[in-house]
């Protein structure tokens, strides 16, 4: 069996006392008589980039569900800014950055839809855009570079920039927790710096960024701390050590880092 | 004869004007909600639905409930065992699919075969659009009317929901009120389009207009556009066609409405085969992922 590693470093509370920004405490997830998360603990400050890394089927999407609200534990219990998940969908707090094969990308909608789409949550029963919604949309779409392709179907954008376009959504919807699943699969070294900036811009601002990544060579850079997962919370800390070789072993039960150049 | 004369000739009989208001009414509704149906893939999901619903509506008939009640029971219960005999067993979706809407239907014919009024019946299958009595319209009409409405005023909730129903969670939708709400949309619809094509012929209507208009725009406020009005003027030419050919006009309806998907899936401009040759030959396309 699997033993903990060590429990993050980081103080589970900011000197002002204020709740952390994602709090997931104990959480059990069963799909059936699948076991997805076991007692899985995480805690995230506001401000942070986290790397979140385990292989398919260790609970990455399952935890985010969690976050999200979609999937309820069996166990435990999940805080998002100190509210309950249903709160923080209500408020539009948690944003999500879909994978790229979770997407349709032929359907007939253009990058200024989607990013449109943040702002659902605060409008009418019709969702007839006002001024203040075109403007953020514009705004979001100035911040991640993407003004000139609004009127772009989100399909014809390149891989980078459809991971763009998705981050705008998120800050037109004016999440203060952002969930980014594989954002850097099939995204070339460019983009993958832009969207990095991008980031750590937000981050800098007081998101919350929480990314699912199989690119451990870009974690080290990135992020500001990393978290192993197999069910559990085997590790959580500074990206360099939780990348060591025997860590990610315990985590992926081979030297992950061995064959890759 | 001249053109005008040509056009004029049926309406002066209210049963042709009675026929075409039914089948451009159902054109129109069935149309709208295809755009949805082709984009979330629930195209099988709609023959299913459209055609469970007769059961129900053959026990409203019996019951001297309204028709609509009985469509939209059935149509959820459709949904409800598809769901159940997929998720409880080994059975894969289509199968649990076409297992549901198979029998459905079936109990929807053993029905109609023990109950007396067996012609009026028998119309549902097939349609009997130039036996649409004033009251069938009105039902089209009000019916065809609501489904229409909610359609419109919750487009972009639904569009939303087709695209990214995980998004629709996160910023406190809910994904499954808007689902149900489309089933139930889907299983109305099936009842406006009874009158006009008939049960076995209602999944066309609810597939190839938004198909068409899929192939022909990039935009969802214009598919919603396209869609409809390719679907009335389809709808208005197959009545004409069966008036002078004397064909059977639910059919005739479908018929033109195939011609002109197959002409769009051949000559529309960015999506169409030929089209599609063309762009290729002026730009390369962007990088796939």
């Amino acid at each position: 069996m699997l033993r903990t590693m060590s429990t993050h470093p980081f103080p589970a509370a900011s000197a002002s006392g204020a709740a952390p920004a994602v709090d997931v405490a104990d959480v059990t997830v069963h799909y059936g008589d699948v076991l997805a998360l076991n007692n899985a603990s995480l805690s995230l400050e506001s401000g942070r980039i986290c790397g979140l890394i385990g292989m398919n089927g260790s609970g990455k999407s399952t935890l985010f569900k969690t976050i999200m609200g979609i999937v309820r534990p069996d166990r435990g219990r999940v805080r998002v800014h100190g509210g309950s998940p249903a709160e923080a969908r209500r408020r539009g707090v948690v944003g999500y950055v879909p994978q790229s094969e979770g997407v349709d990308w032929d359907f007939p909608v253009s990058v200024r839809d989607v990013v449109m789409m943040g702002r659902y949550g605060g409008m009418g029963l019709t969702r007839r855009p006002k001024a203040a919604d075109h403007e953020a949309v514009y705004a979001a779409l100035e911040r991640v570079e993407l003004t000139k392709f609004a009127d772009r179907q989100i399909g014809q954008l390149s891989g980078g920039q459809k991971k763009r376009a998705f981050v705008a959504r998120g800050i037109a919807q004016g999440a203060s927790v952002l969930l980014l699943d594989e954002p850097f699969a099939g995204v070339d070294k460019r983009s993958e710096a832009t969207m990095s900036r991008l980031l750590r811009e937000l981050a800098d601002d007081g998101a919350t960024i929480l990314i699912s990544t199989h690119d451990l060579h870009a974690l080290p850079e990135l992020a500001d701390e990393a978290v192993l997962l197999l069910h559990r919370v085997l590790m959580h800390g500074d990206p360099s050590e939780v990348l060591q070789a025997e860590n990610l072993a315990l985590a992926f039960g081979l030297d992950v880092l061995g064959g890759k150049a | 004869m001249d053109l005008l004369e040509l056009v004029a000739e049926p309406l002066s009989y209210e049963f042709m004007t009675r026929a075409l208001a039914t089948a451009v009414v159902a054109a129109i509704v069935c149309a709208v909600l295809s755009c949805w149906l082709v984009l979330i893939g629930w195209s099988l999901m709609g023959d299913a639905v459209s055609h469970a619903v007769l059961p129900g509506v053959v026990l409203a008939y019996i019951l001297g409930a309204p028709f609509a009640l009985g469509a939209v029971v059935f149509g959820f219960l459709a949904v409800a065992l598809i769901g159940a005999v997929r998720g409880t067993s080994r059975v894969k979706e289509d199968a649990a699919i076409g297992i549901v809407f198979t029998t459905l239907f079936a109990l929807g014919l053993v029905l109609i075969s023990v109950t007396p009024s067996q012609t009026d019946l028998n119309h549902i299958i097939f349609g009997n659009l130039l036996g649409v009595s004033w009251e069938d319209l009105w039902q089209v009409l009000i019916l065809g009317a609501v489904t229409f409405a909610i359609l419109v005023l919750k487009r972009r909730d639904f569009t939303l929901y087709a695209f990214d129903p995980t998004h629709a969670h996160a910023i406190g939708l809910s994904p499954r009120l808007l689902g149900a709400t489309l089933l139930g949309l889907l299983a109305l619809t099936a009842v406006v389009a009874l009158q006009a094509v008939g049960v076995v012929l209602v999944v066309a209507m609810l597939i190839i207009p938004g198909a068409t208009a899929y192939l022909l725009t990039d935009r969802f406020s214009r598919m919603l556009v396209i869609a409809p009005s390719v679907s009335a003027a389809c709808a208005i030419v197959g009545i004409y066609v069966s008036y002078y050919a004397d064909t059977a006009s639910g059919a005739m309806i479908v018929l033109v409405q195939g011609i002109a998907f197959t002409l769009v899936y051949l000559l529309a401009p960015r999506q169409g085969l030929l089209g599609k040759r063309l762009a290729a030959a002026r730009r390369r396309r962007p990088v796939q992922v």
